[in-house]
């Protein structure tokens, strides 16, 4: 059986508030980063905020419902991200939400790798019949990492976003079971 | 439609055949828990698991509801009524509001299988729409719609929205998978359309 918590560059971790806080308070001053999350205003926030935050997502993460990772590099073991999922028990449906804060490795192959590993979990290890995501047409580096990794585009919906005054479109993605074990080729899942 | 549509004089909660009112605690328990037994209202309505649920169970939801309406303003809740006996028919509400993206979700409802077919849902759409765009002022809403719902996508369509996500094989009923359909509606299409 393959190791579910290591790829090629990183690692996942469970999720440490303490840890986590420490870092996204930096992570967050950075506007750009803030606005790839999602669509609620960006906003300046405490460590203290973002620590209770993440500590009532670790009590939540003893859900079967909700899974939560941090991702670290092989190389340094440098804490660069994290990954999150929502699982629809009944319709066997789990939704990504997934970051990385580190500006330094943007663009270098990591964001694609926890991808992957995210996807093996949830397809070999949670057994869902597909996985979705959603992202704002101003990220076009995530989209490229999202295909990569076998999102399809499902459509978008227009305007949805008020950013640097002006509309942007929701991009809406997903990837079936039957398109994700094509991909694996082979290879042991 | 007429051009009263857009007067300060036009009221927001009355329609031909229905009103828009507030929850009744006393009466709409019982009503509601009714449609809960009617499993094809609730795959209808609903992508959780369709089940039964008594008038205690329904007050306890409508008391958590308007207490998120209290507290997050991000969503308003309509019971619609019949004008003629004020009876409860059905269920309007735009939620998931984001202020800063003008954006809002709308669900919609007519209960019992006795009060479809006979236009109460489209006077309903209209009023709801009416109160996004005219008084909340929301630039789009957007509505989900599992494809098997015919009457709901032919509804959304008369309305002028558009199919922007079909999100594939989302939902598992009766041992099969159907899509999820998201429609959205802009402001100025509404517009035009009401004015037509």
């Amino acid at each position: 059986m393959r190791n579910l918590f290591r790829g090629e560059l990183v690692r996942l971790t469970a999720e440490d508030p303490e840890v986590r806080a420490k870092i996204e308070v930096h992570w967050q001053r950075d506007s750009e980063y803030r606005r790839f999350l999602d669509a609620e205003p960006a906003m300046v926030v405490s460590e203290k905020w973002l620590k209770d935050w993440f500590e009532k997502r670790t009590e939540e993460g003893f859900s079967p419902s909700r899974y939560v990772f941090s991702a670290r590099t092989l190389a340094e073991d440098k804490l660069i991200g994290f990954f999150s999922l929502w699982v629809d028990l009944v319709h066997r449906e789990a939704w990504v939400g997934i970051g990385i804060g580190e500006r330094e490795v943007w663009g270098k192959g990591y964001g694609t790798d926890m991808m992957k590993l995210c996807l093996r979990y949830a397809f070999s290890e949670l057994n869902v019949h597909r996985v979705s995501l959603g992202l704002m047409d101003y990220n076009p580096r995530a989209l490229r990492s999202y295909e990569k990794a076998g999102f399809r585009l499902e459509g978008r919906t227009r305007g949805d976003v008020q950013r640097a005054a002006r509309r942007h479109d929701s991009l809406w993605m997903g990837i079936l079971r039957e398109e994700w074990l094509a991909m694996q080729d082979g290879e042991k899942v | 439609m007429e051009q009263t549509m857009f007067d300060i004089q036009t009221q927001l909660f009355e329609g031909r055949d229905i009103r828009f009112g507030p929850i009744d605690y006393e009466k709409d328990p019982q009503i509601e828990s009714r449609w809960t037994h009617d499993s094809d209202f609730m795959r209808l309505y609903d992508v959780e698991p369709a089940r039964p649920m008594s008038p205690a169970m329904v007050k306890k939801r409508y008391e958590k509801l308007e207490k998120e309406i209290e507290e997050a303003k991000n969503l308003f809740y309509f019971a619609i009524r019949a004008r003629e006996d004020d009876r409860l028919i059905g269920k309007a509400l735009i939620n998931h509001i984001e202020w800063s993206n003008g954006n809002g979700w709308i669900e919609l409802g007519i209960g019992s299988a006795d009060d479809r077919r006979k236009g109460y849902g489209a006077q309903a759409l209209q009023m709801l729409l009416r109160f996004a765009f005219a008084e909340l002022n929301l630039f789009r809403v957007t509505a989900r719609v599992p494809e098997y719902n015919e009457a709901a996508i032919a509804l959304l369509k008369k309305f002028g929205f558009t199919e922007e996500v079909r999100r594939r094989q989302a939902l598992e009923r009766d041992g099969r998978r159907w899509d999820l359909l998201v429609f959205g509606l802009l402001k100025d299409e509404w517009a035009k359309q009401a004015q037509a």
